[in-house]
C-alpha cells in the first residue's frame, strides 16, 4: 500500500465495514443461534441472544420425525454425482478448446452459454414428460442428469478459462527434454491443471446443491433433496421455528464452508471470465 | 502445432459435451414449439388437436398476464436497483483498508450460498411473521403496530430476500474488479487534488462499467426466472405472480399444456433478448 492511511480514517472504516457485514449475515447467524433454542423461547418476545438454555434435541428431533439424513444423502449423491459427470465430459472438451482452438472455438462457447439462457420454465412440461416416459420422475439419476446439463455451460467454460492459462511453450520444453507423452500429462500438464479442475468442482458443487427449481419440480418423496425437504415446511403444523433453523443450518452449513473457499474462483465462474 | 491428426482427436473430445447440450436444448424445445400450437389438456381428454396460434393469443389476452409482466419488471428491477447500487457502495467500502477485511468479506458473501428455498422460509417465517417474527418483535419494542409484510408489502418483501440473496454476488465481482484498478493513477489523481468524488467519476466508474453491465445481464438471466422464492412464501398469492409462476401454475398446476407452452415460448424470447447484450460483452473477452 503506497499510500499512507492515518488510523483514525481506518478505524471509521473499519467499524463501518464491520457493522454492515454483521447486518448482512444476521439471517444466518439467527438461524443457527435459533436452532439451539427451544421451540418457546424461539418465539420469546423479546428476542434472546445469549440467556437461553442451549440444547441440541431439535437437532435429534428433525432427523427422528422426517429423516433428515435420507434428505442429506439425496443432496449430497445429487450434488457429486451431477459434478462428477459434468466434470468427465467437461475436461476433454475444455481441453481441446484451449490447446487446439480452431475458428469455431468462440462460436461453439458461446453458444454453449446460451444454452444456458434457456429459461428453464419454458422446457418445463417437456422434461416433465420426458421424465415420465423414461421412469426417471422422482428418481436421483433423472436430477443428476438435468443438474448436469444445466450446469455444463458453466464447467466448460470455467475450465476453458484455466486451461488457457496454461502456457504451451512448456510443453515444448518437456519434449525437448525427452519426456514422452505420459510424463508429459502426468509430470508436466495434471499439477497444472488440477487447481483450476478443483475450482471448478467446488462451483459445481455449490450450484448442485442450491438448485432449487428442476429439484422442486421434479421429485416427491423418494429422491427429494435438502431444497425439497426444506421447501416441505412451507406449511408447517404448530410450533416448527427451531426445528426449521435445525433443519436449515444443517442444509446451509456444508456449503458456507465450501464456498468461503471459492469466493475468487466463484466471480470467473459466474461471469464466465469476463471479469477476473 | 495444431497437425490434421490433433485437430480430429479434438473434435473427438468435443463430441460428448456438445451432443448432449445439443440434445439438452433441442429437444425439450422443439417439444414447446409443438405444444403451444396445440390444445393439450393432460387430466382432461389429452391432445386435442391443432389450434393454430390461439395459445399465443389467450396467454396474453388472459387477466394475469399483463399482472404478471409487472410484477416480473417490478421484481428484477428492483433488485438490480438495490443490489448494484448497494454493492457499489460496499465494495468501494470493502477496498478500503479496514481490520478483518477477510472476515467481513466473508460475512457479506454468506447470503450468496444459502439455499433458495432456505432463506426463503427463514426470512417468511423468523424475521417476516407478523405475530412471532424479528421484525414484529422490534416493532412492538418501539411502540409501533407490526407490519404484515408477504400481505401488505407482498413485492417489497420479495424484493428484500431475493435482493439479500443477490447483494453478495454484485458485491463481490465489482469488488473484484475494483481491485484491478491501477492504484499508482488513483494516487496520481489525489495528489493532482481530483476530490475523492471526482476520482470515483473519472477513474472508478469508468473501470468497472463493464463489470457492471456483467452483473446486471447475469442477475437478469438469473432474476427473470426466480421461482423457490415465489413458491414457499406467497405461492403467487397477492399479485406476486411472476411469468415464471404464471407459466408453472398453467403447466403443472392446471395442467393446461399447450397454453403453458405458448407463454414459455414468450418467456424464452424475452430471455433471449438480455442474453444477445450478454453473448455480446462475455465475446469481447475471449478476442485476446
Amino acid at each position: 500500500m503506497a499510500r499512507a492511511v492515518s488510523p483514525r480514517r481506518k478505524l471509521v472504516f473499519t467499524l463501518l465495514a464491520w457493522a454492515v457485514g454483521l447486518l448482512i449475515f444476521f439471517p444466518i447467524y439467527w438461524t443457527i443461534l435459533t436452532s439451539f433454542k427451544t421451540e418457546g423461547q424461539a418465539i420469546n418476545d423479546p428476542p434472546l441472544f445469549f440467556a437461553f438454555d442451549w440444547t441440541l434435541e431439535n437437532y435429534a428431533l428433525v432427523q427422528e420425525r422426517s429423516d433428515y439424513m435420507r434428505y442429506l444423502w439425496n443432496s449430497v449423491i445429487i450434488a457429486g454425482g451431477s459434478t462428477l459427470l459434468g466434470i468427465l465430459v467437461a475436461v476433454p472438451a475444455a481441453w481441446s478448446m484451449a490447446f487446439v482452438p480452431s475458428k469455431r472455438t468462440k462460436d461453439i462457447l458461446l453458444w454453449m452459454l446460451s444454452t444456458k439462457m434457456l429459461p428453464a420454465v419454458g422446457v418445463l412440461y417437456p422434461i416433465y414428460l420426458l421424465f415420465i416416459e423414461m421412469g426417471l420422475l422422482d428418481t436421483r439419476l433423472g436430477l443428476v442428469v438435468v443438474l448436469m446439463l444445466i450446469n455444463l455451460p458453466i464447467i466448460v467454460w470455467m475450465l476453458y478459462t484455466y486451461f488457457r492459462e496454461i502456457p504451451v511453450d512448456i510443453l515444448e520444453a518437456a519434449r525437448m527434454d525427452g519426456a514422452n507423452l505420459r510424463s508429459e500429462i502426468f509430470y508436466v500438464l495434471a499439477p497444472m491443471a488440477i487447481p483450476g479442475i478443483a475450482s471448478t468442482v467446488l462451483l459445481s458443487l455449490i450450484l448442485a446443491w442450491n438448485e432449487a427449481f428442476w429439484t422442486l419440480n421434479l421429485t416427491a418423496a423418494k429422491a427429494a433433496p435438502l431444497t425439497a425437504f426444506i421447501a416441505s415446511y412451507s406449511s408447517p403444523e404448530g410450533l416448527f421455528y427451531a426445528k426449521l433453523s435445525a433443519a436449515s443450518t444443517m442444509a446451509i452449513a456444508p456449503i458456507l464452508i465450501l464456498g468461503w473457499f471459492s469466493q475468487k474462483q466463484l466471480v470467473r465462474g459466474l461471469t464466465f471470465g469476463a471479469v477476473k | 502445432m495444431a497437425t490434421a491428426h490433433s485437430r480430429s482427436a479434438a473434435r473427438l473430445m468435443m463430441a460428448p459435451a456438445v451432443v448432449l447440450l445439443l440434445g439438452w436444448m433441442l429437444v425439450p424445445l422443439a417439444m414447446t414449439l409443438w405444444f403451444s400450437f396445440r390444445k393439450y389438456l393432460p387430466l382432461r381428454g389429452g391432445d386435442l388437436g391443432f389450434t393454430g396460434w390461439e395459445n399465443y393469443s389467450r396467454f396474453i389476452s388472459s387477466s394475469s398476464f399483463w399482472p404478471s409482466i409487472q410484477a416480473t419488471l417490478i421484481i428484477v428491477g428492483s433488485v438490480l436497483a438495490i443490489t448494484v447500487l448497494l454493492g457499489l457502495l460496499l465494495a468501494l467500502l470493502l477496498d478500503q483498508p479496514i481490520w478483518g477485511q477477510g472476515i467481513v468479506r466473508i460475512l457479506v458473501i454468506a447470503p450468496f450460498f444459502v439455499m433458495p428455498t432456505v432463506s426463503a422460509l427463514v426470512w417468511k417465517n423468523m424475521f417476516m411473521d407478523p405475530v412471532n417474527g424479528f421484525f414484529a418483535h422490534v416493532w412492538k419494542a418501539f411502540g409501533a403496530e407490526p407490519v404484515v409484510w408477504l400481505s401488505d408489502f407482498p413485492l417489497g418483501s420479495i424484493i428484500m430476500i431475493v435482493s439479500w440473496q443477490w447483494l453478495p454476488f454484485a458485491t463481490l465481482i465489482l469488488l473484484t474488479a475494483m481491485q484491478s484498478l491501477d492504484r499508482e493513477q488513483l494516487d496520481a489523481a489525489e495528489m493532482d487534488g481530483a476530490s475523492p468524488l471526482a476520482r470515483f467519476w473519472y477513474l472508478v466508474l469508468p473501470h468497472l462499467s463493464r463489470a457492471i453491465s456483467v452483473v446486471i445481464l447475469i442477475q437478469t438471466i438469473f432474476l427473470l426466472s426466480i421461482f423457490a422464492e415465489i413458491f414457499v412464501t406467497t405461492a403467487g398469492a397477492f399479485g406476486t405472480k411472476t411469468l415464471t409462476y404464471l407459466i408453472y401454475q398453467r403447466v403443472l398446476e392446471s395442467q393446461n399444456v399447450g397454453l403453458g407452452s405458448a407463454g414459455g415460448v414468450y418467456a424464452i424470447i424475452l430471455a433471449n433478448i438480455v442474453a444477445l447484450f450478454l453473448m455480446r460483452i462475455v465475446g469481447k473477452s475471449l478476442e485476446r
